[in-house]
């Protein structure tokens, strides 16, 4: 099966507001995603400078092609399960 | 140390973010909507409601903007006017670590309850082991009486259900000198003649309750409101912390304002030589052994708590105060910002001349981020003066006695130990060590469990940085071959 692949921003802004904390992944999946997912650190997506959102949402996850805002470790497994459960359906 | 998956913690970080942007936006001007713009009202509250929710998180900023909550006089107050003091005071705030008592939810005192699980057997070995026979069999089942138990945990270890819990009060756990205790009202407060600075408490607290003044605000007047040469110092457990390396970290601090950025692993070598140098020293004047010296939290835990050790630890001083001493030496009237992972660094930064301001990771964190520079962005420079892999090593759990050892070995036996985080039972350690001796001769402590690589400053991951700082040491020069 393909795996879902996970990018988490490691830009400044998202580091620092949490993505880093996300990066626990690497070290710790849960064991039921653990070998589904691929992780892939990428550069400031630029999604941080939306002025037209009135905050700053990061940290910012995409799992696939869907995007996570205020993300948290929680959020992106919940995220990779759902995408794993579509994909058997 | 930094707990992962941690609501608290982002938050912090989310706060200086803010705070720093209130700044570049209108020195604080309008400051009093940051607890507004972070708990709107169509949000969930993750308190009682978002008042109370907005109002800890006034004081949360009043931290971010270097000021204790506990000095606070007036509740209407504003955190605009806290900044504008914040702007005039020309040295950063002396208190520390303190408890934000609206926050503090007063965790029932710790205490060991029966659960459910209890089967109200024949043996009962609780009852019996019970040293104030405090338990009694009531309705079937064991009952402590609160009036007679003295919480020694002996009813716990004998139950084979293991239906006895304990329930701790985190704060309390996780402080190894016992400095955060609870008042009449079950609230807690800090006795800053304990403290030790660690920063436990701050990162056990599931409240996220204690608070820790920051000197970022001071740090940003110096560089954008004064004419100032200003100097970033860079600990060595600042490789890993962000993205990109510390070559482009040095390009980045440059954009944010500093004048020059020195890296503290230089100093970290000197310290590697005296330390060395006093270790041969010490032990042909017959001494047993010697404990390291430049973990703060440590050197003021021996000094308070374990006044027996304090004869054995190392005379040598810091790689902070090497490094700062090379700065002003060549720029006396710079001022000198420490960037680490480190609280306690803060408390050694008063007692030396030579350091004016000590920045954590999250903090310089947050300027970069209020001002849009990412760092792995930013052009890579590279240090005048460049260390070696012993410097490197420090922040990582065995880093300092490894780098001792390796001047030392040939000359002299050297048997390391590695006393790795400062908990109660490791403060007993060394009490015993020094009462009785131990087998080896060279005691390396660090506070926090891992090293500064964990410390409560930092914003990776403790295990990756450590792979960073492990692959940067790989790089060095090898300071015994200089």
């Amino acid at each position: 099966m393909e795996k879902v692949t996970v990018k988490i921003c490691a830009g400044t802004s998202c580091f620092v507001m949490g993505a880093a904390q996300i990066q626990a992944l690497e070290f710790t999946p849960p064991e039921d995603i653990a070998d589904k997912i691929e992780l892939v650190e990428v550069r400031c997506m630029n999604l941080c400078k939306d002025t037209t959102a009135k905050y700053n949402r990061g940290p910012f996850v995409m799992v696939n092609d869907e995007l996570i805002e205020e993300a948290t470790f929680e959020k992106v497994v919940n995220k990779i399960r759902e995408v794993l459960k579509n994909k058997c359906d | 140390m930094l707990i992962p998956k941690n609501n608290a913690n982002q938050m912090r970080a989310k706060i200086l973010i803010k705070l720093a942007e209130s700044y570049f936006a209108d020195k604080f001007a309008n400051a009093d909507r940051i607890p507004l713009d972070l708990r709107p009202k169509e949000m969930q509250p993750s308190r009682c409601c978002i008042y109370k929710d907005r109002a800890v998180l006034k004081y949360r900023c009043m931290a971010g903007l270097g000021v204790s909550p506990d000095s606070e006089t007036d509740e209407l107050k504003t955190l605009k006017e806290y900044g504008a003091d914040a702007l005039k005071r020309t040295e950063a705030d002396k208190s520390r670590l303190s408890v934000i008592d609206i926050a503090c939810s007063a965790c029932i005192k710790s205490q060991y309850m029966v659960t459910n699980a209890c089967r109200g057997c024949f043996a009962q070995p609780c009852r019996l082991n019970c040293p104030k026979e405090a338990i009694s069999i009531v309705n079937g089942r064991a009952w402590i009486d609160p009036e007679k138990c003295v919480n020694c945990g002996k009813c716990h270890e004998v139950c084979p259900y293991h239906s006895i819990i304990r329930i701790p009060v985190p704060c309390e756990e996780a402080c190894p000198v016992g400095a955060i205790t609870k008042d009449e009202f079950g609230k807690e407060h800090i006795d800053t003649e304990k403290c030790i600075s660690c920063g436990k408490c701050l990162m056990s607290c599931p409240f996220g309750a204690i608070v820790e003044s920051s000197q970022m605000v001071d740090v940003l007047r110096e560089i954008h409101d004064t004419e100032h040469k200003v100097v970033a110092m860079l600990a060595p457990a600042v490789v890993g912390q962000f993205p990109g390396d510390i070559h482009n970290m040095i390009g980045a601090l440059k954009k944010a304002g500093f004048d020059e950025v020195v890296e503290v692993a230089v100093g970290a070598d000197i310290t590697t030589q005296k330390e060395a140098a006093e270790f041969i020293e010490k032990m042909e004047a017959g001494e047993k052994f010697m404990t390291t010296s430049c973990c703060p939290a440590y050197y003021r835990a021996a000094k308070v708590h374990i006044p027996e050790i304090a004869p054995h630890v190392s005379h040598t001083k810091t790689p902070m105060y090497y490094t700062a001493e090379l700065v002003k030496k060549e720029c006396p009237d710079c001022k000198t910002v420490f960037i680490g992972p480190c609280l306690a660094k803060r408390v050694e930064a008063e007692y030396d001349p030579n350091v004016d301001y000590v920045l954590t990771f999250e903090e310089i964190g947050a300027m970069f981020v209020a001002q849009g520079i990412n760092v792995d962005e930013c052009p890579a420079e590279d240090f005048k003066e460049v260390s070696c892999a012993q410097g490197r090593k420090f922040p990582i759990s065995g880093g300092v006695a490894g780098a001792v050892a390796s001047l030392v070995e040939g000359k002299m036996e050297i048997k390391p130990e590695l006393i790795d985080g400062l908990s109660k039972e490791n403060i007993k350690l060394l009490k015993r060590y020094a009462a009785k001796g131990c087998d080896s001769n060279m005691i390396e402590v660090m506070c926090c469990e891992g090293g500064c690589v964990a410390g409560p400053g930092c914003i990776a991951l403790a295990k990756k940085a450590a792979r960073a700082v492990e692959s940067y040491v790989a790089q060095g020069e090898d300071l015994s071959k200089k």
